[in-house]
């Protein structure tokens, strides 16, 4: 095993938890913490320390550190103020913990804090603990089913990994994962990287096995060439996503408060993405596509790209974000023309996108996925409008004729065809190995009822892109990273 | 404390690295600047040159096509008389006139998180308004430099444009490499500003080069 992997395994796969502070007060972190561990089914042992003793969530507590079994905590999840922590991290070595996650604040945030941090750090690397923290919530570990937070969420198993020197900007992540169903595998906010730092993690996602690509959250960084080497090298195996804050004064200003970090001039990173490979995103939402994007998707061989749309506007809206995003719109190929004219009426668009005008019959939309992915001259296609005609089939359910009339026929019809749509895409895109992102608006506003179209898409192991820009961005993200790994492979 | 070398001592730098410059020379005296011109042959450039000379072109330090011996004693007389007395003992500095319609800028800067870094932009009169300015972490890798010129705004301006070859990228990736791997090797060398570099044909030619040096001068 590699020695970053063996370094952080104690963190990430722990054989059994130590959690200070916990409280018969519910609201208090180390409550918090113990009882997120508890609900989402922790697979090891859990050891609650509650200085007296008490009852926590109706179980026994350890009163102190040493009654807890030599040999069967890895990790202590530290939420005691920061004046016993020391204490702490002495006693939990003693009984074998090799990792600590110190939630609690009041360190180097602090202005009297700076001092209380280097001795944690200095104490860790004495005893041999690896530190993550201080000031962090916490962190996700999905295949060790460890919710290791002092805040909600927990997200679906998944292959996307998250290190955000942001708490509340790495549960943004994972809120879009409980949302659109691409999990995570592992999630950690990285507090004030007094010791692990972000390369760590990233480093570590770039070599565990668990991790398809890695999605990070950047203000500042201690040490700049390590970094770079450990991006490139992760960008090399699998894509790494990340969203930088501080870019603007302001927002530099905002992050100096924030994490004592200094930001480098946004050109400099700029160029150091180009030279590293990351995939940079402005904004989380899209960071969070991208990431299940390429988590889902085959990687593009190329720019070449098809619109396919039952939408006409979306299919002019997307053509404009294919030529602004540097994708190449190609003219579509006569043979590929030839064979959708044998399908439908003349008034289609018959060129791309391509616009069907409504001509499709039963089998259409799949057969027309099928021939745009098999085709030599297309590298990815984009494909608008999934859900339409079961947001009607949603209508006349709640209509005064349902389900009378040939409507309930109709409508299950229609839905039935959306979740086959959905899995032709799918199946088109493995088969061929070529990206098919689907676009619709309806996986975010047709989401109280559960449209028929996006759900086929999610039961599909896919996600659906809120918008033909949104997906057509994304998928120019992709093409930019195969090149750029082609080109350095 | 830094301080900056003179314009010819910078572009001795940079040969000695490796850079190509067209040949020059640094005089003292009007007649000797004539000798000098007739030498290089063709127009030349005639420029007050020495350490601390930062904006030549601000003090109209400069005199540029400069055809006839005459026209060479006369600008160099005109510019040994703007002499001020921190100039020091400046002395001429002869070039051959360098034509292209094209004006880069290249560079070494030191990031305080990422350490040196080469920097490539637009140059010329509307440089500072594009602000077409990119940089990579040196050293330069495998591909660095060429994805560092591919990323300008502006890089259109280097395929062939209104009557010129288009720009020779490897002879540009190597210059940004070179400048890269000076970063490396002198950790004394605090920045360096080749402003401009002008596309002759189709070549980046180093026509103004200034490096800045950590410590006292020697």
């Amino acid at each position: 095993m590699s020695a970053i992997l063996e370094r952080l395994r104690p963190l990430f796969y722990p054989r059994g938890i130590i959690v200070t502070g916990v409280s018969t007060h519910p609201g208090k972190f180390g409550s918090v913490a113990y009882h997120n561990l508890i609900a989402n089914g922790y697979a090891g042992e859990l050891f609650p320390i509650n200085r007296d003793g008490a009852t926590c969530f109706g179980r026994p507590t350890y009163k102190a550190i040493a009654d807890v079994p030599s040999r069967r905590a890895d990790l202590a999840f530290i939420c005691t103020p920061n004046t016993v922590n020391e204490e702490i991290l002495r006693a939990c070595a003693a009984i074998g913990v090799r990792a600590a996650f110190v939630a609690s604040a009041g360190y180097g945030e602090a202005a009297d804090g700076k001092d209380m941090e280097q001795r944690l750090v200095a104490l860790g690397r004495d005893l041999g603990i690896v530190i993550a923290g201080p000031n962090g919530q916490g962190l996700v570990s999905t295949p060790a089913r460890m919710c290791a937070q002092i805040v909600a969420p927990y997200p679906p198993p998944g292959p996307i990994s998250v290190a955000s020197q942001s708490g509340n900007i790495a549960s943004s992540f994972m809120n879009y994962g409980c949302l659109a169903g691409i999990g995570m595998s592992k999630a950690i906010s990285c507090g004030n990287s007094a010791q692990l730092e972000i390369a760590d993690y990233l480093e570590y996602f770039g070599e565990d096995p668990d991790t398809e690509v890695s999605l990070a959250y950047l203000e500042g960084i201690a040490d700049g060439r390590r970094f770079l080497d450990v991006a490139r090298a992760h960008a090399l195996r699998k894509p790494l996503v990340l969203v930088r804050g501080g870019v603007t004064g302001a927002g530099k200003r905002a992050a100096s408060s924030h994490t004592g970090a200094l930001a480098s001039d946004d050109r400099i990173f700029a160029g150091v993405c180009r030279q590293a490979g990351i995939v940079r995103v402005e904004t989380v939402e899209e960071a969070y596509d991208t990431a299940a994007a390429f988590a889902t998707q085959p990687l593009p061989r190329g720019p070449r790209t098809l619109l396919f749309t039952v939408a006409g506007g979306w299919g002019v809206l997307s053509s404009d974000a294919c030529v602004e995003a540097g994708l190449d719109l190609i003219p579509l190929p006569d043979d590929l023309r030839r064979a959708i004219d044998g399908m439908v009426p003349a008034r289609w668009s018959r060129s791309n996108p391509i616009d069907l005008a409504g001509g499709e019959t039963r089998d259409t939309i799949p057969e027309v996925l099928e021939l745009a992915a098999a085709h030599p001259d297309v590298d990815a296609v984009v494909y608008l409008g999934i859900g339409i005609q079961a947001a009607q089939a949603q209508m006349f359910r709640g209509g005064p004729f349902w389900p009378d009339h040939g409507l309930e026929r109709i409508g299950t019809f229609h839905e039935s065809q959306d979740r086959r749509y959905a899995r032709a895409a799918a199946e088109a895109s493995r088969r061929h190995d070529k990206p098919i992102l689907v676009a619709s608006e309806l996986v975010y506003t047709d989401r109280a009822y559960g449209n028929a179209g996006p759900l086929g898409v999610a039961e599909s192991g896919r996600t659906t892109f809120p918008s033909g820009q949104r997906a057509i961005r994304t998928l120019a993200r992709m093409v930019r990273y195969t090149r750029w790994r082609a080109r350095r492979a | 404390m830094t301080y900056t070398l003179s314009e010819h001592e910078s572009k001795e730098l940079l040969r000695a690295g490796g850079i190509t410059i067209p040949p020059e020379d640094v005089v003292a005296s009007a007649d000797e600047a004539a000798h000098a011109a007739a030498l290089l042959g063709g127009a030349v450039a005639l420029k007050l040159c020495g350490r601390g000379i930062a904006h030549k072109t601000e003090r109209n330090l400069v005199r540029l096509g400069l055809t006839t011996a005459d026209d060479v004693r006369r600008a160099a007389a005109a510019l040994l008389a703007a002499r001020r007395p921190e100039d020091g003992n400046a002395g001429l500095l002869v070039c051959p006139m360098v034509h292209g319609r094209r004006e880069l800028i290249a560079g070494l800067v030191r990031d305080p998180t990422f350490g040196p870094c080469v920097m490539l932009g637009l140059g010329g009169i509307f440089a500072e308004v594009a602000g077409d300015v990119a940089f990579a972490v040196a050293p330069l890798r495998d591909g660095d430099a060429e994805a560092l010129i591919e990323d300008l705004a502006f890089g259109k301006m280097l395929g062939p444009f209104r009557g010129e070859p288009a720009v020779d990228r490897d002879a540009l990736a190597r210059l940004l490499e070179t400048l890269g791997r000076l970063g490396g090797e002198r950790p004394d060398i605090r920045a360096i500003d080749v402003n401009p570099l002008i596309v002759a044909g189709s070549t980046p030619t180093v026509v103004d080069a200034l490096v800045e040096i950590e410590g006292a001068p020697a």
